[in-house]
């Protein structure tokens, strides 16, 4: 159970998406004009992340890894498909947005209008393969530990577009020099609040 | 009378091609696809495409350069195929059919790079993956490669890596140069020995490498300082809030 949590923990702060692998940059900087959209995308994220990475894991683990296949016959022991991999991972991605997609126009139409074109680009979210791709070099040891690393990854993707969403809000007051306002001043305060989530690496847990 | 009939009963002919003035290659309207997106529309500091990936392989020189190039490749090349397959892509599958032909130029390169420059490989890690989800490569496929022609596309292709390549190599010199001294692993600004009097060049006179530039943030705030550069020179591209 402890390192069910620690991972948990980990992931979230230590190891965050945005903060310590600018992953999702592109939505990040995009989506996070007000607070309301940045919530709804990063629900989103957290939802297909914690689908995606155990799926991926088991297709990774069943098809894909060298030795993979040899639940098939031991002739299939020595097959390595995992060159494979990128293009299994992202049509599951693809398929699973387009499935939240559905169910999220199905059952919250008001959220899906609010999100709009956003929902689709899920798809092509850095953060959403790269947790894919993370639990393959991390090597899990079963497939909860992959859930937790991708609910834990989404969390902290939500907790990173929420902030810098509540910023983004507030500094439109402020008086920012032209040639920094909008872009510039949001990438300088992401690396500013990237040294902030820094101090967490000295955590051992 | 008889003329005239037969010209009526005759087809109109399926018109195929439209004739059009033959453009030159390069022409000017080419030339600016190629030339806007390394400043004025640029990839990274104005579209804010690909940003994922352009900063966490910016350490060294030579990992930064490596990455644009496999960009470029794939750009090009998924720009190309998707132009020329445009009018048979049925457009609510689109994304899916984009995904597939970028995934499998991915893997092209991945292995390509596996097999040729194992090391920079292996420093690049996911990132050779992540060019699947790379917003450059799927943000021009949307927006140029789905309306227009294969030549156009390419060039498009070219210009838009050509300056993402830029920003990246640009964040890599000085993440390099003032964080390990270096430039492509060679030390240029002179040996740092244990103590002063064992270094040469600037470490004699007792410079010190700034660590903060190798960790991740700050090359965060490297393209912040050279958006605002490049805002000061180009003041249409100030944004109002």
């Amino acid at each position: 159970m402890v390192e069910y949590f620690s991972l948990f923990v980990r992931s979230i702060f230590i190891d965050n998406m945005i903060f310590a692998y600018f992953l999702g940059m592109c939505s990040y900087l995009a989506v996070s004009k007000n607070v309301k959209t940045a919530v709804g995308l990063g629900a989103a994220v957290i939802f297909v992340l914690t689908v995606t990475v155990p799926v991926n894991y088991l297709l990774d683990n069943y098809l894909l890894k060298s030795g993979a296949l040899s639940w098939l016959g031991p002739e299939y022991a020595t097959i390595d498909l995992s060159f494979l991999s990128f293009i299994m991972f992202i049509a599951v991605v693809a398929s699973m947005v387009q499935l939240v997609e559905m169910i999220v126009e199905k059952f919250a139409p008001a959220l899906y209008g609010s999100l709009g074109i956003f929902l689709p680009l899920i798809a092509v979210n850095c953060a959403i393969l790269g947790g894919s791709l993370f639990m393959q070099q991390k090597d899990f040891p079963n497939v909860g530990m992959a859930a937790t690393y991708g609910l834990g990854s989404g969390i902290g993707w939500f907790l990173a577009i929420l902030a810098i969403a509540a910023i983004r809000e507030k500094i439109t007051y402020s008086n920012v020099p032209a040639p920094l306002r909008g872009l510039g001043i949001t990438f300088i305060i992401t690396g500013l609040m990237a040294i902030g989530f820094m101090s967490f690496m000295g955590i051992k847990i | 009378m008889e003329n005239k009939a037969n010209n009526n009963s005759k087809k109109a002919p399926v018109v195929l091609f439209v004739a059009k003035e033959k453009e030159p290659l390069f022409s000017k309207a080419n030339r600016k696809l190629m030339t806007d997106p390394l400043n004025d529309n640029n990839p990274i500091s104005v579209q804010v495409l690909g940003i994922c990936s352009a900063l966490a392989i910016t350490v060294q020189l030579r990992p930064a350069i490596v990455m644009a190039l496999a960009v470029m490749a794939v750009v090009v090349f998924s720009n190309l195929i998707v132009s020329l397959l445009r009018n048979l892509i049925p457009n609510r599958i689109r994304i899916i059919v984009q995904l597939v032909i970028v995934a499998a130029l991915v893997i092209l390169v991945d292995q390509v790079l596996k097999a040729f420059a194992y090391d920079v490989s292996k420093q690049l890690s996911v990132f050779v993956g992540l060019i699947i989800t790379n917003c450059i490569v799927m943000g021009r496929l949307e927006a140029f490669a789905l309306g227009n022609g294969p030549w156009k596309s390419v060039l498009d292709g070219i210009g838009n890596s050509l300056g993402y390549g830029v920003i990246l190599i640009i964040v890599a010199f000085f993440r390099e140069l003032l964080g390990s001294g270096k430039l492509f692993g060679f030390e240029v600004l002179g040996h740092k020995g244990v103590t002063v009097a064992e270094s040469t060049g600037l470490y004699a006179l007792g410079y010190e490498n700034n660590g903060l530039m190798l960790l991740s943030p700050m090359a965060l705030i490297v393209v912040g300082i050279i958006i605002w550069f490049q805002r000061m020179k180009n003041r249409k591209l100030i944004e109002t809030h």
